[in-house]
């Protein structure tokens, strides 16, 4: 078991004849994503990596089942093709592109209300459930499939998450990236309700950055209604006030989202947060074995 | 993106939102000849530098005559504004604001923001104008009222009016006050605002409803869809280094200390900063080149960090994804070749194309400090610094 994805996903790429796309097409399907279907606008017709491409989402789901969409489209054009997979009434579309604009968000956000599809991201590195299916743009092979939850708002610090706890023997049921900007499609708190109700997932770590509230939110959520043991890391500890530290989402305004506020509430609802980034993998071992789930969680 | 109070007044006039009227300056006679043609009793000059709290630190003053313009103008031009926004080094006054005064009769408090709870935009309001709205929500949070708006419809006249009446704006002015919060909505969505702050919102003695401070800040995103919005940005008013970083879309922040950070991603670049000042060191800036970067984009941003003075080491922190190990490898190669390394150079490369990476850094003859880990590299770079 695993969450969001799983071996039996059919994946569509969107933008997939651009050269990131291309790149990353090809890394999937190496690992052995299903990939059924690109979409590239005017493009129909056409085979990128023996993968038929389609004018739109709508015919390149009639044709090949596709249920869940990974979009490479430029900002500008990104916040259309996450509505067009609404509309297509997709399972999941997972946004890769960073740079949208919030203005755009707010609207793909409000569309999306009672709608079938999950997003995932924008400014997001993708999910993964190893050995089964990976979209985005991670590295496949620091992952190994166990029974630990990831979820975090940073690509590259999944990536040091994942590597730590893969050169430890942990596996990983699924990782996630919820992204980094300010308005964003899966949340916190909807990817560890997931864990909770994946019978194959023993624990989490949950990483976070500086700015916003998200944290402090699934902190509460955790103590209230998380049955499994809880790790987190927040980014941004000696970032200045009032800078955007990179991801649109992480800016500490008007003393709201410091790194201090956020590994205060988190400890307080029973998390444990790892000093240092170095550190989140030996942190969660450290609590599996207090818990006794050590052993199930080694994988290798 | 930052703009001056004066561009931000211009932007406000143009959709209908009531500003007082005035010029920018640039010289005494300059600011002489804007209060000639404003013709007021009463001139306010106001000193222009992208920081709050201007008026605290002495950058507004009152004039009650052109030869009080002129002294007021002489004195604030050139000089060096400390406030509480602008860090102890100030800001030179190289603008001024020339604007009529007006008969304030009550301030008030008006802002749009992004809620980030609800992914709405949020209006804010409350009768406590003048005073920042962080100390108004600490000392009285029930006078902030917020309205969450609906994108489908835009910010309502209902809304509005529930908001003028809710903060006791005199019932005469109530619609004047419902045309200006519209105004600022259509401004904010039209322009990509991120924050669009009105305090204080004055009633007048003649009636009218006027925005007499403006605080507005832009998406750095939908820059590339606000043409005449670039037109505003005030170079003098950034960091020379990172103004250098924008041109190669590189997110570039200074920080004060003494270890240059390269590192992809923005929470591995702030994680990067935090293991460094875990082990004892100080980053000197913070650098995500991000995903798409190619080689040349890499060797600029080298080079953007070998230019500060106060950079004693460098630390290279790569996790690939999107990013290539080889194309950082090559772009850090390229620029020691273009400007030499004269630093202490730690690298630690992991993820896509690693072993292309460091096949690259291993072929230079660059003298490179190879790293296993985060936390051994941040404790190299930090030892090798000093």
């Amino acid at each position: 078991m695993s969450v969001f994805i799983d071996k039996n996903t059919k994946v569509l790429v969107q933008g997939i004849t651009g050269s990131t796309a291309l790149f990353h097409t090809k890394q999937m399907l190496e690992y052995g994503t299903q990939i059924v279907a690109g979409v590239t606008p005017g493009k129909g017709g056409s085979e990128v990596e023996g993968v038929p491409v389609f004018n739109t989402v709508e015919e390149a789901v009639k044709a090949t089942g596709a249920n869940v969409s990974v979009i490479y489209v430029p900002a500008p054009f990104a916040a259309d093709a996450i509505l067009e997979c609404v509309d297509a009434e997709l399972d999941m579309a997972i946004c890769i592109t960073e740079h949208i604009p919030v203005v755009d968000m707010v609207k793909v956000k409000r569309y999306m209300e009672g709608k079938k599809t999950r997003l995932v991201g924008p400014n997001c590195p993708g999910v993964i459930t190893p050995d089964e299916c990976k979209i985005g743009i991670m590295p496949g092979y620091i992952h190994t499939k166990g029974h630990v939850g990831v979820v975090s708002r940073s690509g590259t610090l999944t990536y040091e998450a994942v590597h730590q706890l893969s050169q430890e023997g942990i596996g990983q049921s699924t990782a996630v990236g919820i992204g980094g900007d300010p308005v964003n499609g899966t949340n916190f708190i909807d990817t560890l309700e997931a864990f909770n109700n994946d019978p194959d997932t023993e624990a989490v770590i949950m990483i976070g950055e500086i700015g916003g509230t998200a944290e402090e939110e699934a902190a509460e959520w955790v103590k209230a209604n998380m049955t499994k043991p809880v790790v987190g890391f927040i980014g941004g500890a000696t970032a200045p006030p009032g800078k955007r530290m990179g991801h649109a989402g992480a800016i500490i305004s008007g003393g709201k989202g410091t790194a201090e506020e956020k590994i205060r509430i988190m400890n307080e609802c029973g998390i444990a947060v790892a000093e240092t980034p170095s550190v989140m993998g030996e942190t969660l071992i450290k609590v599996l074995k207090e818990k006794g789930l050590y052993d199930k969680c080694k994988t290798h | 993106m930052n703009i001056h109070e004066y561009q931000g007044k211009e932007l406000l006039r143009k959709y209908g939102v009531s500003v007082p009227r005035g010029y920018v300056a640039f010289t005494p006679k300059e600011a002489v000849e804007a209060a000639k043609e404003l013709g007021s009793a009463v001139t306010v000059v106001k000193a222009q530098i992208h920081a709050g709290g201007r008026g605290k630190a002495g950058g507004v003053k009152i004039a009650k005559s052109l030869d009080e313009v002129r002294t007021y103008a002489k004195e604030l031009l050139g000089k060096t504004l400390v406030t509480h926004q602008t860090g102890p080094e100030g800001k030179e006054i190289k603008r001024l604001l020339i604007e009529e005064g007006c008969d304030i009769k009550k301030e008030y408090y008006v802002g749009l923001v992004l809620d980030r709870a609800t992914s709405r935009i949020t209006l804010m309001a409350s009768e406590e104008g003048g005073t920042e709205i962080e100390e108004v929500a600490e000392a009285t949070p029930e006078k902030i009222f917020r309205e969450t708006i609906d994108p489908v419809v835009g910010l309502t006249a209902f809304q509005a009016r529930r908001i003028a009446f809710n903060i006791n704006i005199p019932k005469e002015l109530v619609n004047k006050a419902v045309r200006f919060m519209l105004g600022l909505y259509k401004m904010f969505v039209e322009k990509d605002c991120s924050i669009a702050e009105i305090n204080p919102l004055v009633t007048t003695g003649d009636g009218n409803v006027m925005a007499l401070d403006a605080k507005l800040n832009f998406d750095a995103n939908a820059l590339y869809r606000q043409k005449d919005v670039m037109e505003f940005r005030d170079l003098d008013e950034e960091d020379s280094k990172e103004i250098e970083a924008s041109k190669y879309d590189l997110s570039y922040i200074s920080l004060d200390g003494n270890i240059g950070c390269m590192v992809n991603g923005a929470g591995l670049a702030m994680a990067t900063m935090d293991i460094i000042k875990h082990y004892g060191g100080d980053p000197a800036n913070f650098l995500d080149v991000g995903g798409g970067a190619t080689a040349e984009k890499v060797t600029e941003a080298f080079k953007i960090i070998l230019s500060d003075e106060n950079v004693k080491g460098i630390f290279v922190n790569i996790f690939g994804g999107i990013m290539k190990c080889d194309i950082i490898a090559e772009g850090v190669v390229e620029a020691a070749k273009q400007v030499g390394l004269k630093v202490p150079l730690v690298v630690r490369l992991e993820g896509t194309n690693v072993e292309l990476g460091k096949k690259i850094l291993n072929e230079s003859d660059l003298d490179i400090v190879a790293a296993g880990t985060m936390a051994d590299g941040a404790q190299k770079i930090v030892e090798l610094v000093g």
